[in-house]
């Protein structure tokens, strides 16, 4: 096996009296596709923010390539240069083109030339099917379009892990299924992802491990057919009963 | 009709447009730097910046702008022991003037930018600074021009009653002039006019502005 890329260990997170995470232990190995599942409140996207940082843990520890992030000094930026983030509401920068907005980072923080950031962002936009698309602006784009100018601004880093903050539930039910193709493709190209998501067709299709949340807490963890055909946890049961038959007809399995 | 009298009047209505002018550019400018420092602070973590910046701007917007130029050029000078020349006085109470306002529409300019897209600048590895400087300001500079500009359309406006500090600016001028030659209606008309053509000019650069923003 190769090296943990991320270690996750007692990870709890409040906000003011309200834990929001108790006790999270988690670990993801290199090239692991991990898909978080369950009910809303149930602390998933906090617990994916608190893996870079951008909210704060209460307590515990979370290390990356076995160095800790919780420790004072640590440079959270560079593993923010190496850990990318694609969000719910895209957040592309509304004043920047498709373009500057994939190649905004590099230039910034790896200071590379614009020409050669320039390249790569298009080869970027290629890969995630937007090139012709380079010189408009966030704004004139559906939000599947933006979903993945979004993806390809985060791999201009490079990263090593991607965290998908449930990157398709903004988008109108017929613009899923094109940043799903986007994500399925990074997938099989061996990038390591962390995905907090609603959309079950995926982590059954996708993921490697399918991660059962609620209340703050991991359920109940294991490959996507043994949690979406024989679940052990009645709340795992419970919430599958509900948004599998939901979805039955628009992700046929 | 008998022109000569514009051989006087144009000369000192021109000298007091000069200064007008500059009164304006520099509060204006100083204004702004004023401003943006204060409604960054406004918005920042930082308490004690934080409530330096809001002492201000309570002081200059509870108290009149008249008021403020006369505590400015008749108190603080002796208060303090030093000079001042009205110009001075005038710029320094301009610039206090609108940088208190400018506070306000910078800070609500740089809040009305959503949380998410600096986490998003911070999620790629950017730094603060330059999350700001790339990603804030410029969404947050978009939404404040149409305030700002109206800003500096009322500073431009409020040098006028700087004339209670025996600033030279223009309508100082046009008012000596009218009370010693009594021809008020070719003075007053020249200087509305001269006003309308300032501020055009204004209104002209901040169309222009908000349209290569867009």
């Amino acid at each position: 096996m190769a090296a943990k890329m991320i270690h996750i260990q007692h990870l709890s997170k409040k906000f003011g009296d309200l834990e929001v995470l108790r006790d999270i232990n988690m670990d993801v190995e290199k090239g692991e596709v991990v898909c978080i599942i369950g009910p809303s409140g149930s602390g998933k996207s906090t617990f994916l923010r608190c893996i870079n940082q951008l909210e704060k843990p209460s307590g515990g520890e979370v290390s990356y390539q076995g160095k800790s992030l919780m420790e004072k000094g640590c440079n959270i930026r560079a593993f923010r240069e190496e850990v990318g983030m694609v969000f719910q509401k895209f957040y592309l920068f509304p004043m920047k083109t498709v373009l500057e907005n994939v190649m905004l980072a590099p230039v910034l923080t790896k200071h590379m030339s614009k020409k050669e950031a320039r390249e790569k962002a298009m080869e970027l936009l290629r890969k995630v099917g937007m090139e012709e698309k380079a010189d408009e602006y966030p704004g004139t784009l559906s939000g599947g379009q933006q979903q993945r100018v979004a993806i390809a601004r985060a791999l201009a880093m490079e990263p090593r892990v991607l965290l998908f903050d449930e990157p398709t539930s903004a988008l109108d039910p017929e613009l899923v299924g094109e940043v799903l193709e986007v994500m399925k493709n990074l997938a099989k190209e061996g990038m390591t992802m962390i995905v907090v998501t609603h959309e079950m067709g995926f982590a059954k299709e996708v993921a490697d491990r399918v991660v059962f949340m609620a209340d703050g807490l991991i359920v109940e963890e294991g490959s996507p057919a043994q949690i979406f055909t024989v679940p052990r946890e009645e709340r795992t049961k419970s919430f599958l009963a509900r948004i599998l038959p939901a979805q039955a007809q628009e992700v046929p399995a | 009709m008998d022109l000569r009298f514009l051989e006087v009047l144009l000369p000192m209505m021109l000298s007091g447009l000069r200064l007008t002018l500059v009164i304006s550019l520099a509060g204006i400018a100083l204004g702004t730097v004023i401003g943006s420092l204060c409604g960054y602070l406004l918005q920042s973590g930082l308490k004690v910046g934080k409530a330096a910046a809001e002492i201000y701007i309570w002081i200059i917007r509870a108290t009149p702008l008249m008021v403020q130029a006369l505590y400015g050029y008749y108190v603080i000078p002796r208060l303090l022991g030093v000079e001042l020349d009205s110009t001075t006085v005038g710029i320094l109470v301009i610039a206090l003037n609108s940088g208190a306002f400018i506070s306000e529409i910078v800070r609500g300019a740089l809040t009305s930018v959503e949380a998410g897209q600096k986490e998003a600048g911070k999620s790629l590895g950017l730094t603060r600074a330059q999350t700001m400087l790339h990603i804030v300001i410029p969404p947050a500079f978009r939404i404040a021009l149409p305030a700002l500009f109206n800003q500096f359309i009322i500073s431009v406006k409020d040098t006028a009653l700087l004339s209670v500090i025996a600033v030279n600016e223009v309508t100082h001028q046009a008012q000596a002039y009218a009370a010693l030659s009594f021809q008020a209606i070719p003075t007053y008309t020249a200087l509305a006019v001269f006003y309308l053509v300032i501020l055009s000019v204004l209104i002209v650069i901040q169309k222009g502005v908000e349209k290569k923003m867009r």
